[in-house]
């Protein structure tokens, strides 16, 4: 066999056509990398060929390929449709879903080098993300997803069978509307169970025993605190106050809600838990994704499994994938979570093998420790975007990228100030600045349930945190308190509170009169 | 790893999601399909096409920030500015954080693609043919199949599995054929068997058995049922729609324009929701005649204007084919108003003897010029069928100037009512 023929054998496939046994085979060959070179570990795959209709129909229902019923779908469907039609908008290569099996969508439309580029990031790197990443690991259950899906879906249905299209649809509008605040911020804490909470009493017990002292007794303690004072404290114990989860709250305490109200409110619930964890790592699970499929593509160039005239096809899409304008390009708007998640896996790949006296300084754990993958897979496991950009983020990249930082108050008529830049004294600020930036707890605003007047007229009242002047904007906040005061059935008050404790602004809402089949009131 | 091909899935897994959102923004679509009227020809928005929502209504909210505040950012790309540079904002732009790109984008125009049936039902929704009363059987008849039992004949799609499933085990079970569970004990009997005597007997037993096992089959010809169909005759509502439009000299080009896209619309309304509507259109100047719809949409005639000659047209095509004992008859008719003097009697004296005792529902549009009052006419028809109408309750009237009161004026003329009201000018 001569050299050339043998080179021709090796390859995965030649041209842009592929059939079911090329995907077979480029998976394989990708997997080999995956698990044998780099390491990864990803739940057993699954690779669903579709159409470009049916990936419209999966970016409606938020990726899910299977979904309860609501109009707001319809209407994203409709929105994506118009712009896919009049070629305003590219479709994604592919989605991918945290599941186990982890369901990867291939448009039939892509040629055989977009196949194993998209085999590559999604089925190996996101996948290996999802199973590794603490994020997921607390908050997602990638085996139960498709079945609580499907029980979600039917209970639905059943519902509105049973209770009426309108009704339901009420309810999921008003769910819906306070989805962003349906989900737990912080691990609960886990319950005691009875046995260790009498041990804990009584070493409490013989603690006090020892550390009797009479004089104690003598000294003079403060003011008594008032009965209402009491009441306050003990009412917000009873209630579970002040609590972040709306939903979780109306679920629980909503004193109008039917039973399958809850439920729904429930269901809700569960989709934006599982749906948190991705927005805390958009630009670590894209960058993993991204170097992984750089990583695994180079590889099966250099193993000539890949054609050279394949490969360029592979580096275009690659480079347009993770393009970052800068600020004053027309085309900017914002930071690419590729790019930016890519910049930082390669820099820290340099970082490990190839440190300069400034990356020891600043990552004496990581720098030369001379394996990368062993170190990002350590870092794709215990971190979040704002906790990986505020620890990784390297002099180095800050000085190729040239981030600088803008305050912008706008009482300050001059202009917008730069605070800081890419220089000595800038790093530090601009990396935290950034990190702040991808902290979901700071730029989404921050909603509490403080109080309910239980002996008066059952008003709900929330604070809203609004340090700098960030007030709510006025006429969306007053559509979901009013969704809000329809779930609670009585009056609800929404404070914002600025940085000085000082409350600027008061929204309030009336539950409208719903009259429904059902309803223990109508 | 499995690769799954779903390509081949159902399409329109959203399609109910869509129906949804469509009910939703019922009204949104509705005005949007009223102006699409105005600004496109007729036969155009026919195909359906792009509308374009105002989101209201549809918004989705959530607790969001407003702009303003004090806010701090990080961006790429720097070039000369160091640090306690102060940059002037940008004019018009008020202060705040730049816009964010790929958020509120193409959130308040909203537009999509309607398929043509979703824009015909917006289009047509709530219209009706007032009063089809008479609806009896016809020599020409619509059948519907109805279900009536069970055939021993019938076509391999009527099978019905269940009954003949039921009658072979009933045959089966009153013939004792043997189960096969019974011939494998037997054989396993046979073979076990030691005994040379009993054996034989044994294989005879099990040769009368797979001989009884073939003469008894398992589903005979005599089970087989097929579910039977009888065609029963369905009641229609036959209805015949007169449009009686006036060509003469006196009408402008825009009154004819006007009259036409009324006619349209009545067209392609009875056409799209009545399957069973024939639609005779007669024009007239001086005298009437009875054309197809190709000559009446686009032909070209003028002359003179005796209003009574359409309506001897109609009651003669009434008299030849269609009885009104049997037929639900309408008439649209739309002139300019004018009419001669010496014709005024006769028209009178047919439209309320002779023609409206015949008609569920009689409509009259005047067109006027472009300026005129659409509220008021003083035209001599105007005259003479407003004299008319306190003794006819089925006789509408309707005057237009614009184009765009075309639509509205239709649709007041034949939206659904509860009862017996009828459209008062």
């Amino acid at each position: 066999m001569t050299q050339a023929a043998m080179q021709k054998d090796r390859l995965l496939f030649e041209g842009a056509d592929w059939d079911f046994s090329t995907l077979q085979r480029i998976h394989d060959a990708c997997e080999e990398i995956a698990i044998g070179e780099l390491g990864l570990d990803v739940y057993p795959n699954q690779i669903e060929v579709i159409t470009a209709e049916q990936m419209l129909d999966a970016y409606s229902s938020t990726g899910m390929p299977l979904f309860y019923r609501h109009w707001s779908f319809g209407k994203h469907f409709a929105h994506h449709e118009a712009f896919y039609r009049r070629g305003m908008r590219d479709l994604a290569y592919e989605i991918v879903i945290n599941s186990s099996p982890c369901i990867s969508y291939l448009m039939e439309e892509n040629t055989a080098t977009m196949q194993t580029l998209v085999i590559a990031h999604a089925a190996f790197g996101h996948n290996h993300f999802f199973k590794n990443n603490y994020l997921f690991k607390l908050w997602t259950d990638a085996e139960g997803i498709l079945d609580y899906l499907d029980f979600a879906k039917s209970y639905i249905a059943r519902c509105e069978e049973r209770y009426g299209e309108t009704a339901v649809e009420r309810t999921l509008d008003a769910a819906h509307a306070l989805m962003s605040h349906g989900v737990h911020r912080y691990a609960g804490k886990t319950r005691l169970d009875l046995r260790q909470e009498e041990k804990r009493q009584q070493e409490r017990r013989a603690h006090e025993e020892q550390m009797f002292n009479d004089l104690w007794r003598t000294v003079p303690s403060g003011r008594k605190r008032d009965a209402a004072d009491v009441d306050l404290e003990r009412r917000r114990a009873a209630l579970g106050l002040p609590q972040d989860n709306l939903l979780y709250f109306l679920e629980k305490s909503s004193p109008r809600l039917q039973p399958w109200q809850r439920e729904i409110l429930r269901i809700v619930r569960h989709v934006a838990q599982y749906f948190h964890p991705q927005r805390q790592t958009k630009v670590m699970n894209e960058g993993t994704a991204t170097y992984v499929h750089y990583q695994i593509m180079e590889r099966l160039h250099d193993r000539g499994q890949i054609s050279d005239g394949n490969y360029f096809e592979f580096l275009k899409s690659h480079t347009n994938v993770v393009f970052q304008p800068t600020f004053d390009d027309r085309r900017f708007s914002g930071f690419n979570p590729y790019a930016l998640g890519f910049a930082m896996m390669q820099d820290i790949e340099r970082i490990v093998t190839d440190p300069t006296d400034e990356d020891r300084e600043w990552f004496p754990d990581i720098a030369g420790r001379g394996d990368p993958m062993q170190v990002l897979r350590g870092i794709w496991a215990d971190y979040r975007d704002e906790s990986f950009i505020s620890q990784f983020l390297s002099p180095h990249l800050i000085r190729k990228w040239r981030l600088f930082q803008l305050y912008d108050d706008p009482q300050m008529s001059e202009g917008i100030l730069v605070s800081a830049i890419h220089d000595e004294r800038g790093y530090k600020r601009v990396r935290r600045q950034l990190a702040r930036e991808y902290d979901i707890g700071w730029t989404d605003p921050r909603i509490d349930i403080v109080d309910v007047d239980l002996a008066g007229d059952r008003r709900l009242l929330l604070q809203h945190r609004a340090p700098n002047d960030w007030v709510l904007e006025d006429s969306e906040t007053r559509q979901v308190l009013q969704h809000l005061a329809d779930l609670w059935g009585y009056d609800v008050m929404l404070q914002e509170i600025d940085g000085a404790e000082k409350v600027v602004k008061e929204h309030v809402a009336h539950p409208r009169e719903i009259r429904q089949k059902g309803d223990l009131f109508a | 790893m499995h690769i799954i091909d779903r390509r081949l899935n159902p399409r329109g897994k959203s399609l109910e999601n869509r129906q949804r959102f469509l009910r939703r923004a019922k009204d949104a679509v509705q005005q949007a399909v009223r102006r699409s009227l105005q600004s496109r020809s007729i036969r155009d928005v026919l195909d359906g096409g792009e509308v374009s929502l105002p989101i209201g209504g549809m918004g989705e909210p959530s607790f969001r920030r407003a702009e303003g505040g004090i806010t701090d950012h990080v961006l790429p790309g720097n070039r000369a500015f160091v640090e306690g540079d102060i940059i002037p904002r940008p004019p018009g732009q008020g202060a705040g954080r730049p816009k964010e790109a790929g958020q509120g984008d193409g959130e308040d125009g909203f537009r999509f693609v309607l398929t043509r049936e979703e824009f015909l039902s917006v289009f047509l929704d709530d219209l009706e043919l007032p009063e089809l009363a008479k609806r009896r059987l016809s020599e020409t008849e619509e059948m519907s199949p109805v279900r009536a039992g069970y055939s021993i004949s019938g076509s391999p799609s009527n099978l019905s599995i269940d009954r003949t499933t039921r009658l072979a085990m009933m045959r089966r079970i009153a013939l004792k054929r043997p189960k096969p569970a019974e011939i494998e004990a037997l054989q396993r009997q046979i073979d076990e068997c030691e005994n040379e005597e009993t054996r034989l007997l044994l294989e005879a037993e099990l040769k009368s058995l797979t001989e009884r096992i073939r003469r008894i089959p398992y589903v005979d010809p005599l089970d087989v049922r097929y579910r039977r169909f009888d065609n029963e005759p369905k009641p229609v509502a036959k209805a015949v729609m007169f449009c009686l439009m006036d060509v003469s000299g006196s009408m402008s080009e825009h009154m004819k324009d006007l009259a036409k896209r009324f006619y349209l619309l009545l067209y392609l309304f009875l056409s799209q929701r009545y399957e069973k509507v024939e639609i005779v259109f007669i024009r007239h100047t001086e005298k009437a005649e009875e054309v197809d719809e190709d000559t009446f949409f686009y032909g070209q005639a003028t002359g003179g204007t005796l209003v009574s000659s359409a309506l001897a047209a109609m009651r003669s095509i009434i008299a030849a084919r269609f009885d009104p004992t049997e037929w639900n008859i309408y008439a649209a008719q739309a002139s300019d108003g004018d009419n001669s003097y010496r014709d005024e009697a006769p028209t009178g004296h047919l439209l309320k003897h002779e023609i409206l005792p015949l008609c569920q529902y009689f409509a009259y549009i005047e067109v006027d010029e472009e300026g005129g009052d659409s509220l008021a006419s003083n035209s001599p028809l105007w005259r003479l069928y407003e004299s008319i109408r306190p003794s006819a309750a089925t006789l509408a009237m309707r005057k237009v100037c614009r184009k765009n009161e075309i639509f509205p004026v239709f649709h007041d003329l034949f939206q659904k009512r509860s009862t017996q009201t009828k459209a008062v000018p």
